[in-house]
């Protein structure tokens, strides 16, 4: 039950002045500019344009900042601004195979045309804290090598070659936006990974991991990972020509699952795809894992009635935004509710204690 | 040069770093008269990727642009779609693209379309060969058994 009940105002101004305040910290420390955030908390502000659905480093930076580095605040004020902008379009599909890639790795071929690249990775470093950042200034320049211009080939299109892995079939069937239309389960796999790219990070890698201990059977081996920059194509409607409209960075896995066969077709491995703006690795990893745990039906596999194969458990509930929306709200006042709750309880009670007296 | 055609030119105006492409234009100091047909104005496009890097199209998430077209006299039309939120650097991209359809085209050719191409250049350069230097080079070692 509902009740409008008016009051407080003073407090809620008050409260975000405070806020305002405490947001800036102590004066006598220089405070943060939106470059200084976009330039060196690259990963916060992937993160922010990944799950808030809109690729803009700056709107981004700015998010961080002003929820005070609470990313899934910054998330929600990204996706409340995407709501305000008019779509233009659509792009032509984004070819991954051009991608300028920062790296490229694949954990189960050593030697692969375009060579294992491992960019700018914490993989190796020793999670040791660094006292020396502690220090101003310091840092380590990149070093350069001569490089051949190739297009770097996709791992698995190896494998498919030879028929040992599951094909993708060509398709240029379009999917409907689930930010425009009402979801209907059971979804397509293109209304699924929609999903899983925008979702949250740290609910995909869970659930990720439980299909690696066991729940729902595929065992999983990085094909490929990539990150780099792809150019955007778009169409200009005025004058009916494709530009580059955008160079964004992206971030894809292709995992490689255990076999599927049939009668007709032998054993061949499987696939989970995941793909996402910015460097997520994690995040693009665990997309692959859980689209790959959600393909069951498709391979005729068996329903263990595991969370990773349950498409309508996963995706209704991999939304940071929708989830903390609903979970936050029953901090703000339900006053009334539980006036109404509160008359129940002594009212059961006051019945349990007559009947006791009875006895 | 390969950026004769539109979409060319296009394409390399709307990747532009906007800082960059800003002191470009304001160097050249050019005073230009136009109209508008549509002010910037700032929207976003749907990015589409693939399943499985060949199959089904699926929405990855949109990326903010800004566009806006104008017309130096009735023929001659601009438009400006550009990456990102900067509306002065969607009307410098809707003028170039005017600009390349009059006689004026070698100046801005010159000055701000090959200027942007080397750019970009530069920075695939930078990061290819940074990429080239994180390479693998695996090599066995001789196990004990075998000496």
């Amino acid at each position: 039950m509902y009740v409008s009940v008016k009051g407080g105002e003073k407090a809620i101004n008050n409260a975000h002045s405070w806020l305002s305040e405490i947001r800036r910290g102590d004066v006598n420390i220089a405070e943060l500019n939106i470059k200084q955030i976009s330039e060196q908390l690259t990963l916060s502000v992937d993160r922010v344009m990944s799950e808030g659905s809109l690729y803009d480093k700056d709107l981004s930076a700015l998010a961080i900042k002003q929820s005070r580095g609470d990313l899934i605040e910054a998330i929600f004020l990204m996706r409340a601004y995407r709501t305000t902008l008019p779509r233009i379009g659509s792009s032509k599909p984004i070819e991954t195979g051009k991608m300028l890639c920062l790296r490229r790795i694949s954990a189960t071929f050593k030697d692969i045309p375009g060579k294992q690249k491992l960019g700018p990775t914490f993989d190796y470093t020793h999670r040791l804290l660094d006292f020396k950042l502690l220090a101003d200034g310091e840092y380590e320049k990149a070093k350069i090598e001569k490089y051949d211009d190739k297009e770097i080939p996709h791992v698995l299109s190896f494998l498919n070659k030879e028929g040992l892995i599951q094909k993708e079939i060509p398709s240029d069937k379009s999917s409907k936006d689930i930010t425009r239309n009402p979801i209907n389960f059971p979804l397509t796999r293109s209304e699924r990974l929609q999903s899983l790219s925008r979702g949250d990070e740290g609910f995909l890698l869970g659930l990720a991991y439980s299909t690696q201990r066991g729940y729902a059977r595929n065992h999983a081996f990085v094909g490929e990972l990539r990150t780099g920059y792809v150019e955007v194509q778009f169409e200009i409607p005025e004058l009916g020509i494709e530009i580059n409209i955008a160079d964004v960075m992206f971030t894809e896995c292709e995992s490689v699952n255990q076999f599927k066969g049939s009668k007709k077709i032998p054993a061949q491995f499987t696939r989970g795809y995941g793909l996402v703006f910015g460097q997520l690795e994690r995040k693009a990893i665990s997309m692959a894992l859980v689209d790959r745990s959600m393909r069951w039906r498709e391979f005729g596999e068996e329903y263990l009635g595991v969370a990773a194969q349950d498409e309508e458990f996963v995706i209704s509930h991999c939304d940071n935004i929708q989830a903390t929306g609903f979970l936050e709200h029953i901090k703000l006042p339900h006053y009334v509710d539980f006036q109404a709750e509160l008359d129940l309880v002594r009212k059961i009670r006051e019945e349990y204690k007559k009947n006791e007296q009875r006895t | 040069m390969k950026n004769e055609s539109r979409n060319q030119w296009l394409s390399y105006l709307a990747t532009a770093d906007e800082n960059y492409l800003i002191s470009l234009w304001d160097n050249l100091n050019m005073k230009i008269e136009y109209n508008w047909l549509r002010e910037p104005e700032i929207g976003s496009v749907m990015v589409q990727g693939k399943a499985g890097v060949t199959g089904d199209n699926f929405n990855v998430g949109e990326v903010t642009i800004t566009r806006c077209s104008l017309s130096l006299d009735k023929k001659i039309q601009g438009h400006g779609y550009v990456q990102g939120r900067n509306k002065y650097k969607s009307k410098i991209a809707a003028l170039c693209d005017a600009l390349m359809q009059t006689e004026k085209k070698e100046i801005i050719k010159r000055n701000i379309i090959d200027k942007l191409i080397k750019y970009k250049n530069n920075k695939r350069n930078e990061i290819l060969s940074k990429t080239e230097a994180t390479k693998v080079d695996f090599f066995t070692l001789v196990r004990g058994e075998d000496k």
